[in-house]
């Protein structure tokens, strides 16, 4: 029983660092462009989809797939910012949303017509496909790894907003960007900057979980964005830490729920939401 | 436009939609049920989106919500269709009032995730509640029974006899949200959308009317899903899935938001164009990704929006 849930535990911690790097882009994009970014699943099933094609195509190693993935997806995502999203900030919310679900559309359909509409097998990573045995049990060490990568972006992330000059710039452009603004800071770059980089978080964890999902489909975008948004929401939209936290309760919701009362994880997850949202809409983990 | 025009315009449409049944082939008399089903659908929507302002991702839940109750009523109290539809309907609003009492305390993109989630929560109760639902095959083989009306019954089995029963809750909903967007309601759903401080200020429960909107809404999306039951004689709880609430957005947006016709207008071109897109390519999805793309970019009073918009400008002009 004690090793059974011990695997659940940690099977559930490292399905919620894929949810925390897709949530960390997409409430960083929401923190300082006001944005909810439909098409963020997106970036992440595309960088899922680009790691797979370096490393099959290509030929080159599961590293530089994971390098260079996200950085296409990044191209990506300048286009998307710099000519669509940059004309729909003046506009009222619906046309933003419904701009970035256009996007969700196009870019399903897109990597329908290249890649197929089936479901691609893939590969495992040399040198961490193995497992190790823990509280009795085997455990892959590719999902221990991503359970290290998860906190590391995490920590460079804070140490990024918190240390470093153009972090604080960030952090200023999301409290009040007329007042940033107005002390020079060129906005409209730093919102494709903030952006690309979002997207670059969202893409990195699609091509990491290349070999963790071990099936790449379509639908895998839609999925992770609506898990995403259940986090964001729960750790306050906007905020990082909040964002952190709300994936490992997800994460640890989901794999005890599909564990203990599978027929209604889902429903699980929706309601906490919902609560969350009712009563403290400024998310669970906010400080006020 | 003046209102005699507006008569003879409803009037030809009504000729055109009975002529529609009376002489067209199965293909169309298909499509044309789906325009109508799909624009019930639309319209009672935009009673929400349109015209109070609040963007709802969880409508493919009173949608499938109707046609679940269409189903399970016609499988295990009786078949009799119109007392069907009514069921579907009546369980659309409750559900509608009991997700609605806790969504309106929202607005703006806090009302948009609370409607995601109660209705990813519909959804995954569809999928789950095996015993009753079906889970993921739904439910399937619904006939259509004929409608008995004491010494007369009136069969419907036909799609050609089936038709008309669509158009007559058609022509009810198209003079009942009408009738709502001229009515005093209607005046302060508009009045909260364009300012809801004002209307609070000036005395007026604004969540009730909110919850109000919500429910009517939620009342028609369960008519057409009811309604839909019928024509395809099966549910799947995709049905509810949150990417289906976008339909009616999609619509409304195409047609124009704040006009009364623009839902309409977008149910014709949003089916027809579908018909049209799946003949040369798999990927309809694709283009209307890119067509809704167009409409925000550039045509955001959408057709009817924008027709009117240029009207009025070369007759301004002129």
């Amino acid at each position: 029983m004690v090793q059974s849930l011990v695997h659940v535990c940690l099977a559930g911690i490292s399905a919620g660092m894929f949810i925390w790097l897709v949530a960390s882009g997409l409430t960083l994009i929401f923190g300082v462009l006001r944005v909810l970014n439909f098409a963020h699943g997106s970036f992440y099933m595309l960088g899922a989809y680009l790691c797979y094609t370096f490393l099959r195509f290509a030929g080159v190693d599961f590293w530089l797939g994971v390098l260079l993935g996200p950085l296409v997806v990044c191209v990506v995502g300048y286009f998307m910012e710099r000519f669509l999203l940059r004309h729909v900030y003046p506009l009222e919310l619906p046309y933003q949303l419904l701009l970035t679900f256009a996007m969700v559309l196009i870019f399903d359909e897109l990597v329908k017509m290249i890649w197929g509409a089936g479901s691609i097998g893939s590969p495992t990573v040399p040198g961490l496909s193995g497992s190790v045995s823990i509280a009795g049990r085997d455990f892959p060490v590719y999902n221990l790894f991503i359970i290290a990568v998860g906190p590391l972006v995490a920590l460079g992330l804070w140490a990024m907003l918190e240390k470093m000059w153009w972090g604080r710039i960030i952090r200023a452009a999301a409290s009040d960007r007329e007042m940033a603004a107005a002390i020079g800071v060129k906005v409209p770059a730093l919102y494709t900057g903030v952006f690309v980089f979002g997207a670059w978080l969202s893409a990195l964890g699609g091509a990491l979980a290349v070999p963790y999902v071990g099936l790449l489909t379509t639908g895998m975008g839609e999925a992770i964005i609506i898990e995403a948004f259940v986090v964001v929401v729960i750790g306050g939209l906007g905020s990082l830490k909040g964002a952190f936290l709300g994936a490992l309760v997800i994460g640890l919701l989901t794999s005890f729920g599909t564990r203990f009362i599978p027929t209604l994880d889902m429903f699980l997850t929706f309601i906490l939401m919902a609560a969350v949202l009712l009563w403290r809409p400024q998310g669970f983990f906010a400080e006020s | 436009m003046n209102r005699s025009w507006t008569y003879i315009l409803a009037a030809l449409g009504i000729a055109v939609l009975i002529g529609i049944g009376l002489f067209s082939s199965r293909f169309i008399l298909y499509l044309t049920m789906r325009v109508m089903i799909l624009s019930i659908f639309a319209m009672g929507y935009n009673i929400l989106f349109g015209r109070t302002g609040l963007l709802s991702f969880g409508h493919a839940a009173f949608y499938a919500t109707g046609a679940y109750g269409v189903a399970l009523c016609t499988i295990h109290v009786h078949s009799h269709p119109v007392l069907a539809v009514v069921a579907g309907v009546i369980a659309a609003a409750v559900m509608a009032l009991i997700i609605g009492f806790f969504c309106v305390r929202h607005t703006e993109i806090y009302f948009a995730m609370l409607t995601l989630a109660f209705g990813m929560m519909v959804f995954s109760l569809m999928w789950n509640v095996r015993g009753i639902t079906g889970g993921d095959d739904g439910l399937s083989g619904i006939i259509r029974a004929p409608i008995s009306l004491g010494l007369i019954s009136i069969p419907i089995m036909k799609d050609s006899q089936y038709y008309f029963f669509v158009l007559m809750f058609f022509v009810v909903s198209v003079l009942l949200i009408h009738r709502i967007g001229r009515s005093p309601f209607g005046l302060v759903l508009a009045s909260i959308r364009e300012n809801h401080v004002r209307t609070e200020f000036a005395g007026l429960p604004v969540k009730r009317y909110r919850l109000a909107a919500f429910v009517i809404s939620g009342a028609f999306a369960g008519l057409a899903g009811g309604l839909a039951v019928f024509l395809e004689s099966n549910v799947t709880p995709f049905a509810a899935h949150w990417s289906r609430s976008a339909d009616p957005v999609l619509v409304s947006l195409m047609g124009g938001l704040q006009t009364f016709s623009g839902p309409l207008v977008g149910s014709v071109l949003f089916v027809v164009l579908r018909e049209l897109i799946e003949r040369f390519t798999h990927n309809w999805m694709l283009w209307f990704g890119l067509i809704l793309l167009a409409i925000i970019m550039g045509f955001r009073g959408g057709i009817v929006g924008s027709t009117a918009a240029l009207l009025k400008r070369s007759s301004e002009q002129g």
